[in-house]
């Protein structure tokens, strides 16, 4: 028996090296692939002469900025929601009307309103933050056992601590998972703006190397944002079960 | 009960209508600029002139093609390989670990890949909303036919039924709920990836529309095209979900 994790890297190994064999047979001249060699040289030199790091500072800096306000409004909104059923009932119109636009379509706003830069990104990330956080914080909030509500009532907890000492403690593993996606979704909104328009971070890194037509440092951008995501999801996803034990494993599905 | 609904649902619309009005009054007031914020009035005459018109009514068609073109590629595509791997203990093994790893990756960090393989063209945007929207319906399909309650699979070979059968009779029936909710997930990948393509490579269809409403600083054309986004957004949703409850009847209906 092959044990699993050689299995797992069995097929990304193969293809690598057929791609290293196949581009060194046919002496690769492309604009778009290059053998596994080269854009390894390339994410070495890129590390070596800073741009990789600066670019990997400003996509993160937007994305972050961009979680924490979204993720703010988002559990803000989420618990008010979650608390006061009339609220909820009242902007459940308001809401549904805001939430499908793509995040991506407000950035011609932003734009116009902020010019380019962290601000119009880190906007964009917050509005496309807010809503998987407030969505999952509002069922988090509503499914907390009544009767924790009701032991609230009797000890006349204030609002205050009735949010920070009961609600927030009960609905927290669902709360954290929330944020895990939402941190997915900041990463992945911000490459997506720096791509399509904004001059900084990795997105903008990658189109430069791409219009600079060098494959093999394109590639190696495009290698070291999968391996950032990679690494952001596994980060938190390990910190998740690690905090809240199978607690944790219960949001998953839902 | 059902009145109460009723109630709530036009209070709701009132609240929602509210926030218009506060929208108008920040406009009219000139609160903001009216270069960046035009009042709901604006939006809607551009909405109305645009359609009167035909264009806006061409650049949704064409928003509407690309989604539909790259999420039915990703659709067949991805039902077919993840029904190919899911169904075979071997090839997840020996390939699951590798999509997982891919999973998280950014989908739009591939764009820069397609326009140096396609130049910025039609396919080059195909490529790429397929490719993004593939990635749920992909790991769904294979999620869910790993799922199958193990027992059908010894009735099925009980029966001798053969390895098509059994994914057609089986193992697609049983991973419909994952593979259902895997495209719901996709539409709203594809009009992303729609709208970004377009602002990148200048395609006919709302993401540039919303560009150069931008660039030339007419507002409430841009504001239209953004409210267009949002129903596309908000329709596809809706008829997704629509079709995911007719579909799936069957499972509630109990055993």
């Amino acid at each position: 028996m092959i044990p699993e994790r050689i299995k797992a890297l069995l097929l990304p190994i193969t293809i690598l090296a057929i791609l290293e064999i196949w581009a060194r047979a046919v002496h690769l001249q492309s604009d778009s692939l290059a053998p596994p060699s080269a854009i390894a040289a390339a994410l070495v030199e890129a590390f070596q002469d800073g741009s990789m790091l600066t670019a990997t500072r400003d996509t993160l800096i937007s994305a972050f900025a961009g979680l924490s306000i979204g993720g703010a409004v988002g559990l803000a909104f989420g618990i008010a929601l979650g608390i006061f059923h009339i609220f909820d009932r009242l902007m459940e119109v308001t809401i549904e009307a805001i939430r499908p636009i793509p995040s991506i379509a407000l950035l011609p706003i932003a734009l116009i309103a902020l010019g380019f830069g962290y601000r119009m990104e880190i906007v964009i990330v917050a509005f496309a933050c807010v809503w998987p956080i407030l969505i999952l914080t509002r069922a988090a909030v509503g499914g907390i056992e009544p009767r924790l509500m009701e032991v609230s009532r009797a000890l006349r907890l204030s609002p205050t601590d009735r949010v920070r000492k009961i609600i927030i403690p009960a609905a927290l593993p669902r709360i954290f998972l929330a944020f895990r996606l939402a941190a997915g979704i900041a990463l992945i909104v911000a490459v997506t703006v720096e791509i399509a328009i904004n001059p900084i971070g990795l997105g903008a890194a990658i189109m430069t190397a791409q219009q600079a037509l060098r494959p093999d440092l394109m590639l190696a951008y495009l290698f070291w944002i999968g391996l950032i995501g990679y690494f952001l999801n596994t980060g938190l996803m390990v910190a998740q079960r690690h905090l809240f034990g199978r607690a944790a494993l219960v949001g998953d599905s839902a | 009960m059902n009145r109460s609904v009723l109630y709530w649902r036009a209070a709701s619309f009132a609240v929602a209508a509210g926030f218009v009005a506060l929208w108008q009054l920040i406009a009219d007031q000139r609160l903001v600029s009216p270069v960046f914020l035009p009042g709901p009035d604006r939006a809607w005459a551009s909405l109305v002139r645009g359609f009167a018109s035909g264009d806006l009514l061409d650049k949704l068609l064409g928003t509407l093609e690309h989604m539909a073109y790259g999420w039915f590629v990703a659709s067949i595509a991805g039902i077919a390989l993840g029904a190919m791997i899911g169904s075979s203990r071997t090839m997840r093994s020996y390939v699951a670990p590798s999509l997982e790893f891919l999973r998280p990756l950014p989908v739009s960090a591939v764009i820069p890949v397609a326009i140096a393989m396609f130049g910025l063209t039609q396919s080059m945007a195909l490529f790429v909303i397929a490719f993004g929207a593939i990635w749920p319906m992909l790991l769904a399909t294979i999620h869910g036919f790993a799922a199958v309650e193990p027992r059908l699979y010894e009735v099925a070979r009980s029966l001798h039924m053969s390895r098509l059968a059994i994914i057609f009779k089986i193992a697609l029936p049983s991973a419909s709920p994952d593979i259902l909710a895997g495209m719901r997930l996709s539409v709203t990948v594809a009009l992303i990836l729609s709208v970004v393509c377009e602002i990148l490579a200048g395609l006919d269809g709302l993401g540039h529309w919303v560009l150069l409403s931008a660039r030339s600083f007419r507002s409430a054309d841009l504001f239209a095209g953004v409210i267009l986004l949002g129903v596309i957004g908000y329709l596809t949703a809706l008829a997704m979900s629509m079709v995911e409850r007719r579909l799936l009847k069957w499972r509630s209906s109990g055993h």
